[in-house]
């Protein structure tokens, strides 16, 4: 489904990765690591196609999604390190227009329900400023919830979420992956992904990595 | 497509509605420019009904301006503009909706205003109303024009400066054809011509000026 072929990516003068390739199929997890500053999130922002690597492509579906952006953008989820969500509107109207955006037709109650299950009943209503980091990572991440999306990329998903919300999100992830959706993701949180195979993908080791 | 407009136009207008102070910001700005004037040139009618057109028509193009900074800017610092490049619908869609809600919240106003405004310079009824066609064509060029600039300083340091630059250039045609249809209304030539050369820009950015703003918005983001 997702193959990448020899992707690299250089910076400026900065040469951050060359030579990625993977292939990733349906139940399948992608565990992107490397230490800081070892380009996950410039590697995760090429697979959107948000930038564009100086050499290699990504193809979706044995095309290349450059030459399919509406089609791809469609199957895509990605939450990246900024949440996206708007400071001065609530979490039930950020989930809405999230949703709403990525095509999706979504019910205020069905929205109502989600939020709850993320466990900020009570909280929903708020403007997005005045909740905390946590509660804000917990109502990006709400739209896992919501999503049709078979490929889901997320960069540092876990990042500001107490055990509760670890747990919920990692059985999101799992379940997600067990009905045959794709995942990559970065973490530095030791989590137990278990379910499905799981790919190793080590960015800065040794300049490159297969798997 | 048209729910995508309509979501970012609705968010837009609501995300302006509860951060009322940025919007105020830019008609109190035009409303001040268009009144020094009177106050610093005297009670000279003649010449007050004469520099009209002009006055209203710098100050709209400054306010438009002042504005544009914020078009883009806050979406790019809370990712929510990554997220609008990766919807599933034509960015050029979303630029055109995001386009317009700020004109309806920094725009509209001014041309609302400008009859008020232009009692200050003894205009006529019919001048006013010319005035007032003008800018309600001539704003929204403005900023689908503007919003190129936006896009492609978006992330730099110093942006506004140079939004100023790229932009104030490629709005002269406007303000020429803009402050020159009241003129030529005032001086009894008819401002028809001037009108729909207006039109025909506006017509223009409609169609241009979306789809490089999205390609601005792509390299800009990356």
């Amino acid at each position: 489904m997702l193959e990448v072929d020899n992707l690299q990516c250089t910076r400026g003068d900065r040469h951050l990765f060359s030579g990625v390739g993977f292939t990733l199929s349906e139940g399948e997890l992608l565990h992107l690591h490397g230490h800081n500053g070892s380009g996950k999130t410039t590697l995760m922002r090429t697979l959107c196609g948000l930038v564009a690597p100086t050499e290699g492509e990504v193809r979706w579906k044995g095309e290349p999604i450059r030459r399919q952006r509406d089609e791809f953008a469609a199957e895509l989820l990605y939450l990246g390190h900024k949440n996206g969500l708007k400071d001065d509107l609530t979490g039930i109207e950020n989930l809405l227009v999230a949703c709403r955006m990525a095509g999706l037709a979504v019910r205020e109650e069905q929205a109502w329900d989600v939020l709850e299950r993320m466990g900020l009943r009570g909280h929903e209503d708020l403007p997005a400023r005045v909740l905390s980091q946590g509660q804000q990572k917990r109502v990006a991440l709400a739209r896992l919830l919501l999503s049709r999306a078979p490929l889901w990329i997320l960069d540092e998903p876990f990042v500001g979420l107490d055990v509760a919300a670890v747990a919920l999100l990692e059985k999101v992830i799992a379940d997600h992956v067990a009905a045959g959706g794709l995942v990559v993701l970065t973490t530095h949180q030791e989590v137990a992904l278990t379910s499905g195979k799981v790919k190793k993908l080590r960015l800065g080791w040794k300049e490159e990595g297969h798997v | 497509m048209f729910s995508a407009f309509r979501t970012i136009v609705h968010r837009d207008l609501l995300l302006a509605m509860r951060r009322r102070s940025d919007v105020l910001t830019t008609l109190f700005f035009f409303v001040i420019v268009v009144s020094l004037f009177p106050l610093g040139i005297g009670p000279e009618l003649e010449t007050l009904r004469l520099i009209a057109p002009g006055v209203f028509w710098v100050a709209a193009l400054l306010a438009s301006m002042l504005a544009l900074e914020k078009l883009f800017f806050v979406d790019y610092q809370d990712g929510a503009l990554e997220q609008m490049l990766l919807a599933p619908q034509p960015l050029f869609i979303l630029v055109l909706g995001k386009v317009f809600a700020h004109w309806l919240v920094t725009g509209l106003p001014l041309v609302l205003l400008s009859p008020l405004l232009g009692l200050q310079y003894d205009l006529p009824g019919e001048i006013i109303a010319v005035m007032m066609l003008t800018l309600l064509i001539g704003t929204p060029a403005l900023g689908l024009i503007g919003s190129i600039g936006a896009a492609l300083t978006l992330g730099i340091r110093g942006g506004g400066v140079l939004v100023s630059l790229l932009v104030l250039p490629l709005y002269i045609p406007v303000l020429i054809f803009g402050a020159g249809a009241v003129e030529a209304e005032a001086s009894g030539l008819g401002g028809a011509g001037h009108l729909s050369m207006l039109g025909a820009i506006l017509l223009l950015s409609i169609l241009a000026a979306p789809l490089a703003t999205a390609a601005a918005l792509r390299i800009s983001a990356e």
